[in-house]
């Protein structure tokens, strides 16, 4: 299998007045393709810092990072843009949705900046509505949406590019443990079906445990890097979860 | 262009959102194109009203009076001496060739009667040259001819503001008028010419065969019957009015033997000079409104600014998905940009329909001509387009180079 990310001795420091802070302290790892990795740590531990730079909406101080082949570091503001564009997926915690835009537009936006006509761009971000079992959503808007609804959305949204990687930052921070495992079944599926890359960064021991691979953060170092040799499967749970619990 | 028209979905659709917002900071916009429009069209409206004016007193017209003279020392007024005749206007004719036709006047006040009417008025004994010195033409009937001048003919073409006032509404033509107890036939009435220049009723005259006046009117000179009041001269051309006032002095004065040193004994009056001044100062006005207007204008476009900062400020975390999804900083630039041009366009599109429509107001009830020319709004168009251009790139260049991942983080 080829890795999708290869990043060597990556170092990241913040100047905080006269005082230089080393958040990254020269990390390296290799990811592969279709692999589902999870990113824990304490907060300070320098996890946030290198999403950014995985979702090349940061830059790293040293070291180097190849995303699918490229390298990634010394490319411009706008070949950034391009390639969080092509081959990136964002899923946040905060889902950031645009307010009073319905969801079939709010999935619509990544292909404003490529260059699908309109009736493609309609068409697959029905499919993708469709994909995270939005059907008769589509013109609704985020503020008529519930919690575990909009971040389907937001999921809809990463994947319509059809990308390398889907980088989800804490995806169920702010969403009940129920809609918590719905979310990550579709990320299992995505992961297992299209063979799309999953990083998803986590506090929550239960939902790295649906991750194939766990990554520790302490110190801007990485403290460990284990397999999970029986990855839970979020749909079977999800069949044993109480039923009442559902209506979300 | 496609990018262009999807920049003008998100911008409108933006815009629509804040429907109170966007059309308060139009306000300032169509204000500020309303008062150019309006305004420019009151300041060339006066100025058209005045060249219509300088048109009505003639085309390249100059006067010639009698000017003042010295009789041992004392300074006569002017007019107190006869110094112009008959003969001074035939020797303009023949020898300058920058002049194209003289019209010899005398004028006096006289009284006019017709039936148990009558009107006092201003009389004029001229040639039937006046007619073309003067732009005039006939309303009805005909002007006396030059065998009427010949022969002291008692013809007399009636000013419309004298036919109304002793005729009202009915044709004068082939009536009788008597002035001084000489019966004079109406040959004719003059089309209306309205103000002159500098205020004067110019359909308040009767006009006569300048023989005819002299001998039974207004009485001729006695020292020289050939005397007149006043030349009209027509210069060949608007470039010929100089030349023409030059040939004239020097002319008259060899025909007067002025020696050189010695003051004329005439007075040359460049009408279309004077008169060119007002339209000089009406143009002035004009830009004054049109410079003042703009600046209400440009604090439009500061409102533009302080709106579109506002909003760049509260859909940063907007900005910073779009970034995150792709879009480049020409794309956020130019949904910024687009937004700004739109809201500064379509405020110039109303202001420019509120624009004239005031203008149609301030003619119809202050009775001032405006005039609104198409240029003036085509201008107007693309200067409320620049002002959007000019005072939404700051905001737009904030957006777009914002660092994404602060814009996603902002609260």
């Amino acid at each position: 299998m080829a890795a999708v990310i290869e990043i060597k001795d990556l170092v990241k420091d913040y100047k905080l007045g006269e005082v230089p802070v080393h958040v990254l302290k020269g990390i390296s790892f290799k990811i592969e393709r279709g692999e589902f990795v999870s990113i824990m740590g304490p907060s300070g531990s320098g996890k946030s810092t290198l999403m950014n730079i995985l979702g090349c909406l940061d830059k790293p101080t040293s070291g180097t990072y190849d995303l699918d082949g490229i390298s990634v570091g010394r490319l411009s503001r706008d070949e950034l843009a391009d390639i969080r564009n092509k081959k990136i997926g964002f899923v946040f915690q905060q889902f950031n949705l645009l307010p009073r835009t319905s969801a079939l537009e709010n999935i619509e936006l990544p292909l404003l900046y490529g260059d699908a006509p309109a009736e493609e761009r309609r068409e697959r971000a029905l499919k993708a509505l469709l994909a995270v079992g939005l059907e008769g959503r589509e013109s609704h808007q985020p503020s008529q949406l519930s919690g575990g609804q909009q971040q389907r959305v937001a999921i809809a949204r990463s994947m319509i590019n059809n990308p390398q990687i889907i980088l989800a930052d804490e995806p169920t921070g702010a969403l009940d443990s129920r809609i918590s495992v719905e979310i990550m079944a579709i990320f299992q599926r995505l992961n297992r079906e299209d063979g799309i890359t999953m990083i998803v960064v986590t506090h929550d021991p239960d939902i790295a445990s649906y991750s194939h691979r766990k990554i520790h953060f302490k110190d801007g170092s990485v403290q460990s890097d284990d397999r999970i040799a029986q990855p839970r499967e979020a749909q079977r749970d999800l069949e044993r979860l109480p039923a009442e619990l559902a209506v979300a | 262009m496609k990018k262009l028209m999807m920049s003008t979905g998100i911008a409108l659709r933006a815009l629509k959102v804040n429907r109170t917002r966007s059309g308060l900071t139009m306000l300032g916009i169509i204000i500020g194109v309303a008062a150019v429009i309006a305004m420019v069209g009151v300041g060339s409206g006066a100025t058209a009203r005045i060249q219509q004016q300088i048109q009505s007193i003639g085309s390249n017209l100059i006067i010639v009076l009698p000017g003042s003279i010295s009789a041992n020392g004392v300074r006569l007024g002017s007019g107190a001496m006869v110094t112009l005749t008959e003969d001074d206007a035939k020797a303009i004719t023949a020898e300058c060739p920058a002049v194209s036709i003289v019209v010899p006047a005398v004028r006096g006040g006289v009284q006019v009667v017709y039936g148990n009417s009558n009107w006092a008025t201003n009389a004029q004994g001229v040639t039937p040259d006046y007619l073309a010195i003067r732009d005039a033409s006939m309303m009805s009937g005909q002007f006396f001819t030059d065998q009427d001048v010949d022969s002291a003919a008692k013809a007399a073409v009636l000013g419309q503001t004298v036919a109304q006032n002793l005729f009202g509404e009915s044709d004068p033509t082939g009536q009788i008028v008597i002035i001084k107890n000489v019966p004079f036939t109406v040959s004719g009435v003059l089309t209306p010419k309205g103000q002159s220049p500098s205020g004067q009723d110019q359909d308040d005259v009767i006009l006569l065969p300048i023989s005819t006046a002299k001998q039974k009117v207004l009485g001729a000179n006695k020292a020289n019957a050939k005397a007149v009041g006043s030349l009209m001269v027509q210069a060949i051309g608007p470039r010929a009015v100089d030349q023409a006032v030059e040939e004239m002095t020097a002319l008259l004065r060899e025909r007067h033997k002025i020696l050189s040193g010695q003051d004329d004994d005439f007075t040359v009056r460049n009408l279309t000079e004077v008169f060119a001044a007002q339209e000089t100062s009406a143009q002035v006005m004009s830009i004054l409104l049109g410079a003042i207007a703009s600046v209400s204008l440009i604090v439009g476009g500061i409102g533009i600014m302080n709106i579109m900062l506002v909003s760049v400020t509260e859909r940063t975390r907007e900005i910073g998905l779009r970034q995150a999804v792709g879009a480049k900083t020409r794309d956020i630039l130019s949904q910024f940009l687009v937004e700004a041009v739109t809201l500064s366009l379509l405020g110039g599109l109303i202001g420019i329909g509120v624009g004239l429509t005031s203008s149609l107001l301030i003619s119809h009830f202050a009775k001032w001509s405006t005039q609104v020319s198409p240029l003036a709004v085509l201008m107007a168009f693309v200067f409320s387009g620049l002002v959007g251009v000019f005072f939404g790139y700051y905001p737009a260049r904030k957006a777009a180079f914002m660092d994404p991942i602060e814009a996603l983080r902002y609260e």
